[in-house]
């Protein structure tokens, strides 16, 4: 009994310290810009000021911030999960000639660091006339060699048996793919999709680089730019900060019970 | 145009999902396919057709952003101006091993990694043991603890710049003060962390920075809920019966973790040792976002990768860049290889 009250006890401490600067940010973002840079410890704000998050909205265009930002991550995302399933499945069941090698110069794109490849691909980006679209932002995401490992894995770890069986019934490999495999592993399909879209939504060096209209602005850039020029409001940049959070927080939250699951057993146990 | 190809699919992929009646036309669609596929498949290609089909879109981004970037650095590497220059050969190269500047940002990625990574490691080891074992607001506490990781660096960093901040209103500083300790710079200390543990002066220059060490806390709490998620998978792939024939024998949690748990979680622990480690060599927004752009106080937090960010965008400097880049790339890959090789042969697969 003790023991157990000492572990929730371990785990409540440690879950205090991870979870303490986000209830700063909220609890900052609805104080006063008076209360919210005083040196005081206290947390609770004294009134709860709303209108912050429509000032927050109003010193910058997060409307449209926020749309391009869910284009891109949801396209990218929906990309990711077909070509890693195609690749995996390839690369998992299928028998050609140079897949061991071809699958390891995939991998290897994994060992090379991010900013190696940004010149090359800005310069691509420009060749292809793709500066400040849509495209540049999300067609180079569109398939990763970790979602491919990872489905892959999965892919793996079905009993060959499953593909014996719908070949003698006469289903060759895409209908076994798409009606039989892909259904198998929908935990992996939501981890990856997730990690995909993690990805693309935090990410900030490439779409800085490649747009340079505020149109094509997507939140993460947007926020960097406003903690720039609001640096002062801590407040507005709280507000600015949470909600630009939720989005990820309540998708994680949606995807959680398939996310454990993928993450744990990898499909089915033959 | 091509955002409209792509948007075109997410909705056909989203009707699909929503009306089963769509789902006939393209059963027999892909049936077709099949079919051709299977006309085509000869004895000695084996399934190259069907493989060629599936693997069309990925190795074409792959190749296009992965591969084809790399070969071109390695062209930028060897000119001067990236490619619109002479050829000087080897010659960034060797100005990058004589420079003084590349290697202090190689001793700020070895400092980072080593700072960040058996911590993360041990903690979250230690989280993933205590979560496995109860049962109550498992799924509760298991979300609090992936939080950070979900979040952006970006907005992250937001927050803990202002805890930082090295004023009087700063979290840490009134922490600081109210157990009657001065008020630290933080992100904006050069000074070395081993000044400010043992106070000798001549220390100063000596070891991270307090601004790198702060970089490294917030990698730490930023991606430990990573790890954690990756450790419970594996503790569950441990037979309970293992546990408890040891528990029956008298030994003890201690004993248990590290007669039973951690060799069979060696898989899991070599996995991640070598996804962090190439992880902690490319980091780059952690730094960015908390610095502001990556340089730090006197350049103390500026890490290889920033290094090869500013010598392409702020100096300008694309060929140097580039061959850093490489050099960076070269340190990665015979890491990994040296891993594989030392740490691999311990690993105990069941």
């Amino acid at each position: 009994m003790i023991k157990k009250a000492l572990l929730y006890a371990v785990l409540a401490c440690g879950a205090a310290i991870t979870t303490f600067p986000f209830l700063w940010m909220v609890t900052a973002a609805f104080k006063t810009i008076g209360e919210a840079s005083a040196a005081s410890f206290s947390l609770l704000p004294r009134q709860w000021q709303w209108h912050n998050f429509v000032e927050a909205f109003q010193a910058a265009p997060f409307g449209r911030y926020f749309f391009n930002s869910f284009l891109v991550a949801f396209s990218v995302t929906a990309c990711v999960i077909l070509t890693s399933l195609m690749a995996g499945y390839a690369f998992a069941r299928l028998d050609f000639p140079g897949r061991k090698s071809l699958f390891a110069v995939v991998l290897a794109t994994m060992m090379v660091p991010f900013e190696v490849t940004l010149i090359p691909n800005f310069r691509l980006i420009h060749l292809l006339n793709w500066y400040n679209t849509y495209p540049a932002l999300i067609v180079p995401w569109c398939a990763n060699a970790f979602s491919i490992f990872l489905m892959r894995q999965a892919f793996m770890g079905l009993p060959g048996d499953y593909f014996d069986a719908a070949k003698v019934d006469g289903c060759g490999h895409l209908r076994f793919l798409v009606w039989i495999a892909a259904p198998l592993v929908k935990p992996i399909i939501v981890t990856v999709g997730l990690f995909a879209f993690l990805g693309s939504y935090n990410s900030l060096v490439w779409p800085l680089i490649v747009t340079g209209e505020e149109s094509m602005r997507v939140v993460q850039v947007g926020l960097t730019v406003f903690s720039l020029a609001e640096g002062v409001r801590v407040h507005l940049l709280m507000c600015a900060s949470t909600i630009v959070i939720l989005p990820t927080v309540a998708l994680y939250f949606a995807a959680q019970k398939y996310f454990l699951e993928g993450s744990i057993s990898a499909g089915i146990k033959g | 145009m091509v955002a409209g190809v792509l948007i075109a699919i997410a909705v056909a992929a989203l009707l699909l999902i929503l009306q089963p009646r769509f789902l006939g036309p393209v059963d027999t669609a892909l049936e077709w396919v099949d079919r051709i596929l299977d006309r085509i498949t000869t004895r000695s290609a084996r399934d190259l057709p069907a493989a060629a089909l599936l693997l069309a879109p990925a190795i074409a981004i792959l190749a296009a952003f992965g591969i084809f970037p790399i070969l071109y650095a390695l062209f930028m590497s060897a000119y001067d101006l990236g490619g619109r220059g002479d050829y000087i050969g080897l010659a960034n190269y060797s100005e990058a091993l004589k420079s003084s500047a590349f290697w202090d940002c190689f001793f700020v990625t070895v400092y980072f990694a080593f700072g960040s990574i058996p911590i993360t490691l041990a903690v979250s080891f230690l989280i993933a043991n205590l979560l496995f074992r109860i049962v109550r607001a498992r799924g509760f506490f298991r979300t609090v603890y992936f939080l950070p990781y979900v979040t952006s660096a970006v907005a992250a960093a937001m927050i803990w710049r202002f805890i930082l901040r090295p004023d009087d209103v700063g979290l840490a500083n009134m922490l600081l003060r109210a157990v009657g300790i001065d008020a630290k710079g933080w992100l904006l200390e050069p000074r070395s962390v081993l000044f400010f543990l043992t106070g000798n002066t001549h220390l100063n220059a000596v070891g991270p920075s307090l601004a790198l060490c702060c970089v490294i806390l917030f990698e730490i709490w930023h991606s430990s809920g990573f790890m954690i998620v990756i450790f419970l998978a594996g503790l569950t792939s441990i037979p309970k019966e293992l546990e408890e024939a040891a528990r029956i024998d008298g030994a003890g949690w201690f004993q248990v973790t590290r007669t039973i748990t951690i060799p069979l979680l060696s898989p899991t622990i070599f996995f991640l040792t070598i996804v962090s480690v190439v992880k902690a060599f490319q980091a780059f927004n952690s730094f960015y976002a908390l610095t502001g752009n990556g340089l730090g106080p006197l350049d103390t937090t500026q890490n290889t990768t920033v290094y090869i960010f500013t010598s392409f965008y702020v100096n300008n400097r694309l060929g140097y860049g580039a061959a850093v880049a490489t050099l960076l790339c070269l340190a990665i890959v015979s890491l990994t290889i040296a891993q594989w090789r030392l740490l691999g042969r311990r690993v105990h697969y069941e």
